[in-house]
């Protein structure tokens, strides 16, 4: 196996332990207690009352704009990262690369913060 | 292969006293809270109650373990897995101390853990889904959006000290920081990953998505027995990951004179722990509206600032 496999041997043995306590937690859990289900048990809870309506409703948009903006900014994050790592190596002209970009980005950024989609209404 | 079995015993031995960490700080955060409060907390089972953990762990063994028939099944079984391991994973990159750690993952650290707090979103969105409850569904919707805003700032804030350290390897961080920790030069980035941090983890005063007193419990509003108690210890392994990474980056991991370095780190790791303890006790919980306003409008350009700023600085002293 190659040296920089080996680097992550480590993560999977990792992860193997971690589910396997998820697991036998789970497990241990569903031997020993006691299932007793009841029609009152199986309704969704909303305070006491029976459930009007389906979960599987509606939402506001502003979760979908949420998404988009983080796109965007999380992309911008995964370009600084390789940037901020090299910024020694790559001096002034690197530099001025990325403010560059971020002007930009803040262009966009000012737009979207007037056109009020920042806002919680 | 000693390498390897070196490897395993670490992978284990930092996942059992995770996990135990992560239960212990059940009952250490509720005593920490009964003493700011001016109460007493759970003091009975033991002596000052410690056994209280045991106690809890085996009622919630014993609860019904029960999977809603409006649910749907898999993702419902599968989020509570994904908010225990996804934080437990990103461990496997924390240096404790020299010889104590997982991996380094040949120096790439950071955005491996970055990467797996990332993930914990899923957990959340699933089980908000899953649930086919209305209090869920809005309790995972609001999961989805601040956790994914606070991501982005989590990510942004730790730049400066990445620019700093010329590395993505946290050892090489820790090791950089011999003359100065970095939360002095990053006093920003430090503050920011902080709060970043415990929105990301949707950490009280943080924690709208469960907001008890709106939505009941939120995302886990239909969860009981086990699966709820690996939400509960998810969050408290989150805490002590958000502490640890900030303890690594910021507070020079286990450097420090005098005592042996796990010790230091320790020690490090439970005066941010129970600062993140005194900040569920001190502050009062934001709106929503609040919270993402102040994320989108103040941390965002001021994460961009300390960058820029960082850059300049460190290109000027060249």
């Amino acid at each position: 196996m190659d040296a920089w496999l080996l680097e992550y041997l480590p993560i999977l043995i990792f992860l193997g332990i971690a589910f396997a306590i998820a697991f036998i937690a789970v497990a241990a859990s569903w031997l020993v207690a006691r299932q007793k289900p009841d029609s009152e048990k199986g309704s969704a809870y909303e305070c006491g009352f029976d459930a009007f309506g389906d979960a599987r409703s509606k939402f506001d948009v502003r979760f979908y704009l949420v998404a988009i903006l983080f796109i965007i900014f999380d992309l911008e994050v995964a370009f600084l990262f390789p940037w901020a790592v090299a910024l020694g190596k790559i001096g002034l002209f690197g530099f001025w690369s990325m403010m560059a970009f971020l002007g930009v980005l803040t262009v966009g950024f000012i737009y979207e913060w007037r056109k009020g989609a920042l806002e919680w209404e | 292969m000693s390498a390897t079995a070196s490897g395993l015993a670490n992978a284990f031995g930092i996942l059992v006293v995770l996990v135990g960490l992560g239960a212990g700080l059940t009952w250490i955060e509720r005593r920490l809270l009964g003493l700011w409060q001016d109460r007493y907390g759970p003091n009975r089972v033991g002596p000052a109650g410690v056994l209280q953990v045991v106690a809890d762990m085996v009622k919630i063994l014993f609860k019904e373990d029960w999977v809603p028939p409006f649910a749907d099944r898999a993702a419902f079984v599968l989020a509570p897995a994904i908010a225990m391991t996804a934080l437990l994973l990103a461990f496997a990159v924390v240096p404790v101390a020299p010889g104590i750690g997982v991996t380094d993952l040949d120096g790439i650290g950071l955005p491996f853990a970055l990467a797996m707090i990332a993930l914990s979103v899923y957990s959340t969105v699933l089980a908000g889904w899953a649930s086919n409850n209305k209090y869920s569904l809005l309790g995972g919707l609001r999961a989805a959006a601040q956790m994914l805003s606070y991501e982005v700032f989590l990510g942004l804030s730790v730049m400066g000290v990445v620019m700093q350290a010329g590395s993505f390897d946290l050892r090489a961080i820790v090791a950089a920081q011999r003359g100065l920790w970095y939360a002095a030069p990053q006093c920003v980035g430090f503050l920011l990953f902080l709060l970043a941090g415990m929105a990301g983890i949707h950490r009280l005063p943080f924690d709208l998505p469960e907001a008890e007193s709106e939505l009941v419990a939120g995302y886990h509003v239909e969860y009981s027995g086990m699966k709820f108690g690996m939400f509960f210890v998810g969050e408290y392994i989150g805490i002590v990951l958000v502490a640890a990474l900030a303890v690594t980056l910021f507070l020079g991991g286990w450097l420090g004179p005098a005592l042996p370095p796990l010790l230091w780190f320790l020690i490090k790791l439970a005066v941010l722990i129970g600062l993140v303890i005194l900040m569920r006790a001190a502050l009062p919980r934001p709106r929503y509206d609040q919270l993402m306003a102040f994320g989108w409008k103040a941390m965002l350009p001021l994460a961009l600032l300390n960058l820029t700023a960082t850059g300049a600085i460190l290109l000027a002293g060249r």
